[in-house]
């Protein structure tokens, strides 16, 4: 048996823990995610569970045969032609290419396309481009397909939107202007969303990627939410998934409410169950990553969040397994002995549906 | 990849179109297909049963073969199969009646 384990830091430093570090870690991870929740901790079995992947020797770990799960995306194909600030790999590929490849040469379960500046107020403009090259792609592809684009409310205010600037409001104690300001921009937001997903609609989409829901804040996650419920009611055929962009919905507006639910400060367990109210097919929680801390640490404190949103959830859960969220390291090129653990937990531990 | 089904390589994808039309968790996708295709769940990821499977019913296979069926043709037929709307064969279907 080993003394120490290799492991990394939430940056993805390779470090070399005791034994009794790594437990001591994922008790604390497990903790932290359990008190600032309200939800259980992982108990015993689970923690010594999750020490027996971390203690794996191999680099990358799996599952067993028959417990494989769903791997949906964000717009994974563009990273293959994108640059460097998508952690692209800058082939040159065409959009069409780089969907064929990835369901063809990855072998993945569903595909999907977008924009490459990936929000819904850059795609506006270049609807009918979108709408041309997603049908024809539709035509091509066997496994599921969707577009994807962020709600990105922060692109609606001053200097890039119409919209006067919260961050500039709240600091004067301006607290109501700053509401006002958000609300308008939610309502403009969420016709935006309507209006390109129905147009995609209508060239046959199967689905549609709210990604990274909630980077505004709360009315960003209501914009989402109100878009959502509105879609599903009046094209029902067309999956809608949520995911979200952290653990915890941040109060920008402070008192904004969906179906009587106040959205700032929920967490995923929490967030899931305004989703499926909307009507989301599919809900990715994301939780945050501490640099500092250790891989060990980081990963019981995501499972522990994604196994009470899997409780808690009517829907599939997919936990967002990119860089930075769920226990990968805030790292461009994500070691790949801590994506496949992180993989490993979410669905023996977490009872994730997909990733 | 290390805890993906395989999308077309295997039935990744037909599991993926039950959580996507029927909010699906994955045991009851999983059941699901594995029922609608007569085989066990744990050969849903077994690509040496999953290909023949796939080339017999006419739902798409990961190689490339001149004239099998693919994408559209393909999902019109993973529509029948498990008996789901998918909206980009019915917007097919409506330009080809």
């Amino acid at each position: 048996m080993q003394d120490h384990i290799l492991t990394r830091m939430g940056d993805g430093q390779r470090v070399s823990l005791s034994r009794g570090q790594v437990k001591e870690d994922l008790w604390a991870g497990t903790r932290d995610a359990a008190q600032r929740a309200e939800i259980p901790e992982l108990t015993a079995d689970e923690i010594d569970h999750l020490f027996d992947i971390f203690s794996d020797p191999s680099r990358i770990v799996s599952v067993p045969p028959g417990q494989e799960v769903i791997v949906t995306d964000d717009a994974v194909c563009t990273l293959l032609y994108l640059d460097q600030d998508n952690s692209g790999q800058g082939i040159p590929l065409s959009r069409l290419q780089s969907v064929l490849t990835y369901e063809r040469a990855c072998a993945a379960d569903t595909v999907s396309i977008g924009h490459s500046d990936y929000s819904f107020k850059q795609v506006k403009p270049i609807i009918n481009f979108e709408k041309h090259e997603y049908h024809t792609a539709s035509l091509m592809t066997t496994a599921p397909f969707f577009y994807g684009s962020q709600p990105n409310m922060g692109l609606y205010f001053r200097p890039d939107g119409p919209y006067p600037n919260p961050a500039d409001l709240l600091p004067q104690g301006r607290i109501r202007e700053a509401q006002e300001a958000q609300e308008e921009a939610a309502e403009h937001l969420r016709r935006d969303m309507v209006y390109i997903s129905k147009s995609l609609y209508e060239v046959g989409c199967e689905g549609i990627n709210f990604d990274t829901a909630a980077s505004a804040g709360d009315a960003d996650f209501y914009a989402a939410l109100q878009a959502i419920r509105h879609l599903k009611k009046t094209y029902p055929a067309m999956a809608i998934e949520v995911g979200m962009s952290s653990e915890f919905v941040l109060g920008m507006h402070g008192e904004i409410q969906f179906d009587g639910k106040l959205l700032a400060g929920l967490y995923p367990h929490e967030q899931v169950k305004v989703a499926e109210a909307a009507g989301a097919d599919i809900f990715g929680p994301a939780i945050n990553i501490n640099s500092s801390e250790s891989v060990a640490w980081n990963l019981a404190r995501a499972v522990t969040f994604v196994k009470a949103t899997v409780d808690a959830a009517c829907i599939p859960v997919h936990p967002n397994v990119g860089m930075g969220v769920c226990g990968v390291p805030v790292f461009e090129v994500p070691p790949v002995d801590a994506v496949t653990r992180a993989a490993k937990a979410l669905v023996q531990i977490g009872k994730a549906d997909g990733l | 990849m290390a805890a993906g089904m395989g999308g077309i390589r295997t039935a990744g994808d037909l599991v993926a179109w039950m959580q996507m039309t029927r909010k699906m968790k994955i045991d009851t996708a999983k059941q699901y297909v594995a029922d609608k295709l007569g085989i066990d769940i744990i050969d849903l990821t077994n690509e040496e049963v999953m290909r023949q499977i796939r080339e017999d019913l006419g739902i798409g296979i990961i190689t490339s073969v001149a004239g099998s069926a693919k994408g559209i043709a393909a999902k019109w037929k993973i529509a029948e199969l498990l008996d789901i709307e998918i909206n980009s064969v019915n917007f097919f279907r409506s330009k080809v009646r």
